[in-house]
């Protein structure tokens, strides 16, 4: 795997030597510990190949030899930019396997939290990728919202990055006293930030002639590599789990999916814009919905799923997140697979980056969102 | 403080130690020397501190604040930190040219200031008669710098920086140097303190009549520092830091020193050759006029440096601002655009001139006062020169618009689609619906 084939000659006018690049993973923009060998002619990527496992701890492993209920931070550590929606995809997992029926105040709380956390993750993602391409000041801006947000996570859950959000069966506490003023105040400023970033972003000059055309990937070939989220609707396919197989409170919500059509780097971009749009729709109805009651289902002593599999999955900010469960009736689960968005969706930087430039590799690792707490895990 | 003592005095007393020609030629040079040396590199220090304040206030933060009031001292503190760094040589790096290739680029960028013109008089160290050409010259020195330090480096994202800037500064060069040609016209002398005197003996400042080649050559000198958004050559997202990759400690500090003070030298050049330099309507008639001189100089000193930062503070604004072109898109601006630009300029540039000097006398106007000296215009002929000057500007805009007409980069906006929002219907619920049961 870690080779990269020197095979293929390349025919050009004057014969020049091929140039093998090692990208990473003591890079500044592979988002982490990724490491890409690149083969270049000139600066034009004619061939690459991702290395991960650098930061592999074995979490399905860890999962085997733990309790059901202590494995839950563990997928904090997955894709640490979106602890919440991470957490989530666990113990909705876990609760459906065992049958629990988990008040309804807690499933639009994760909904609100969740959708939150997606702004989070897709603001950072903003921040990162503008400035992969040379826009600095965006990448402050972003973090000034997502501080907000981190915020309103520090004060629900003691904790900005790895949450520890859920318990199985609800939620650890309730909302805090200020949730609502919170939250209403972020969602009420928050689009004139998104309008910002669109003035310095959308219709500048450079920034088109860097992401227009680039990385383009059809339709059929983003399904055909099983990407999801983002990447996969900027290629026009209509898919998210939150309308096809909606869990949490997202069957009440009335939201809009945001698809592109060319599906290159910029579609990407307007379709995460608009999804942060979209979320703050979502957070603006479930806090007009709230019910209220309790946030916290009754639980046995000890969590027992019964003799079976299941895989449940939901719409991370990355992609689609999902769990394999294997239980063979004890307190610890026999298997614990996850479907990893970031590192399927990596699967595609080859096909998006052959024949352009290193410059617009780093916007396509930009553009694909990758976490690599997520591709490693 | 020199600059406060009467220079007549300075002058008595060391005429008592050594001869006329000495004091003329050796000692004053020295003593401007000297001082412009540490006023350039006070300049860098305060850009730098200023450039992260600015950045600071564009992106809403502070900024530095913790090393003195409001963080003043930083580039000091900077200074000590990267002297006290580590020296690092890589192991498979040429040493020798590891080792000389940032002098050459401060030597080459501090040159240059030799000919910039302060201000009149003494504030100029040496007024070459080629002063532009050898400001053009000096500084493409630098280039040879970048290659050195990339190439020694024996590292491939260095030597992949160095390409880049080889090719970017060589490209951007030529452009710089057709777009200096238009003013050249009106200033017949390549002396910068002849440049500066021209407009000043005319009252107006280049940049009105030539508001083409200051946008040429702000851009491409822009993109010859390598500076945002044209920092191809350090793109750090891509490139890691270009050619100064794998350089630390005090060679990492005299690059970017060189790569500051080239930023004053283009911004220098440009304040002279278009914003009339360290002239400023009344300064003369208040200070020299009266019999001040020294006041004159000094006050003509602090105009030159107003200008200065404005347009520094110019650099600062993009490079916060704006994105960074990709390594084609920056040729295509350089050989596409600019490059034509200027070419056709400098056309447009000789028939304005050509079109005042057939106006003169033409059913009785008086367009041209005087033309010894520069082209000296009266009223009526600066304003037929203004309105030819942005007529050439339109002209060129169009020309080369309708040339690239059908380039992929110039209709970026026909080309992107809006996104389309769809309600896809919803699947059966992963988890019992919850409105029911609550």
């Amino acid at each position: 795997m870690h080779q990269v084939e020197i095979a293929t000659t390349q025919e050009t006018l004057l014969d020049t030597p091929e140039m093998v690049l090692n990208m990473g993973p003591q890079h500044p923009s592979t988002h982490g510990v990724l490491r890409i060998i690149l083969k270049l002619d000139g600066e034009t990527v004619i061939d690459l190949d991702c290395d991960v496992g650098y930061l592999h701890r074995g979490m399905e492993k860890i999962a085997e030899n733990r309790m059901y209920t202590m494995i839950a931070p563990y997928w904090d550590r997955l894709d640490y930019i979106a602890a919440v929606s991470n957490g989530l995809v666990w113990v909705e997992t876990v609760e459906q396997m065992m049958g629990l029926v988990v008040p309804p105040r807690a499933h639009y709380l994760r909904t609100i939290l969740t959708e939150l956390n997606r702004i989070a993750s897709h603001l950072l993602w903003l921040a990162t990728h503008a400035l992969d391409i040379g826009a600095v000041t965006v990448l402050l801006w972003a973090f000034r919202e997502r501080e907000e947000i981190l915020k309103i996570f520090e004060r629900q859950f003691g904790a900005r990055l790895t949450c520890h959000a859920w318990r199985v069966g609800g939620m650890p506490n309730d909302a805090y006293d200020d949730f609502e003023a919170d939250v209403r105040r972020f969602v009420s400023n928050f689009p004139k930030r998104l309008d910002e970033y669109e003035t310095v972003l959308s219709e500048n000059r450079i920034w088109l002639s860097r992401t227009v055309g680039i990385g383009v990937i059809s339709g059929e070939d983003a399904v055909a590599i099983g990407l999801s989220g983002p990447a996969l609707r900027g290629s026009g396919v209509a898919w998210d789990v939150r309308k096809s197989r909606p869990y949490a409170a997202y069957a009440d919500m009335d939201f809009d999916i945001p698809l592109g059509e060319n599906g290159d780097t910029y579609d990407r971009y307007l379709v995460r814009l608009e999804e942060m749009r979209q979320s703050r729709r979502i957070i603006d109805q479930a806090m007009d919905k709230l019910p209220d009651g309790p946030v916290n289902a009754k639980l046995p002593k000890i969590v027992k799923p019964p003799v079976g599999d299941y895989y449940h999955s939901i719409e991370g900010p990355k992609g689609e997140i999902g769990c394999y469960l294997v239980s063979d009736g004890s307190a610890q689960p026999w298997r614990v697979r996850v479907r990893p968005p970031s590192f399927i969706n990596l699967q595609a930087l080859k096909q998006m980056c052959v024949g352009h430039l290193v410059a617009d590799v780093v916007a396509i690792i930009g553009t694909l969102d990758i976490v690599l707490g997520e591709i490693d895990r | 403080m020199l600059f406060f003592l009467p220079i007549d005095f300075v002058d008595q007393m060391l005429l008592k130690f050594f001869s006329a020609d000495t004091v003329n030629h050796v000692v004053w040079p020295f003593i401007q020397v000297v001082l412009v040396i540490s006023l350039v590199t006070g300049w860098v220090a305060a850009a730098n501190y200023l450039e992260r304040k600015v950045s600071a206030f564009m992106q809403a933060r502070l900024g530095p604040m913790r090393v003195g009031p409001w963080g003043i001292l930083q580039p000091i503190a900077d200074g000590i930190k990267l002297l006290t760094k580590e020296d690092f040589i890589p192991d498979k790096a040429d040493r020798w040219i590891f080792f000389i290739a940032p002098y050459i680029a401060v030597a080459a960028a501090f040159i240059v200031f030799v000919v910039v013109p302060f201000g009149p008089d003494w504030a100029v160290i040496a007024d070459l008669n080629i002063g532009l050409l050898f400001v053009l010259a000096v500084s493409s020195v630098g280039v040879l710098a970048l290659i050195l330090a990339g190439w020694s480096s024996n590292s491939k994202y260095s030597l992949l920086g160095a390409l880049r800037s080889s090719a970017q500064m060589i490209s951007y060069e030529v452009a710089m140097g057709l777009s200096l040609i238009g003013a050249l016209m009106f200033a017949r002398t390549l002396s910068l303190s002849s440049i500066v005197n021209a407009q000043s003996g005319d009252s107006i400042w280049f940049l009105l009549y030539q508001p083409l080649g200051f946008l040429i050559f702000l851009v491409s000198g822009i993109a010859e520092n390598n500076r945002a958004p044209f920092d191809l050559p350090e793109a750090e997202s891509e490139l890691v830091a270009g050619f100064h990759t794998e350089y630390s400690g005090f060679r990492w500090s005299l690059f970017f020193m060189a790569e500051y003070a080239a930023m004053v030298v283009v911004s220098a050049v440009a304040v002279t050759v278009y914003l009339g330099g360290w002239y400023f309507p009344f300064v003369y008639r208040l200070t020299e006029a009266k019999g001040y001189h020294n006041l004159y100089v000094i006050v003509s000193l602090l105009v030159f440096l107003v200008k200065l930062s404005g347009i520094l503070y110019l650099y600062f604004w993009l490079r916060w601002t704006l994105p960074r072109f990709r390594y084609d898109q920056l040729m295509d601006i350089g050989w596409k655009w600019l490059i034509p630009a200027s070419l056709i300029n400098v056309g447009t540039s000789a028939i304005s001139i050509f079109v005042v000097q057939a106006l003169d006398g033409w059913r009785g106007m008086k367009t041209i006062e005087s033309l010894s000296g520069g082209l000296n215009l009266t009223g009526t002929g600066k304003g037929v020169m203004i309105v030819l000057g942005l007529a050439g500007l339109g002209v060129t805009g169009l020309l080369l618009g309708r040339i690239n007409w059908r380039s992929r980069d110039f209709n970026l906006k026909s080309q992107r689609r809006n996104i389309r929002l769809v309600n896809i219907p919803q699947g059966k619920p992963a988890v019992p619906a919850v409105a029911s049961e609550g």
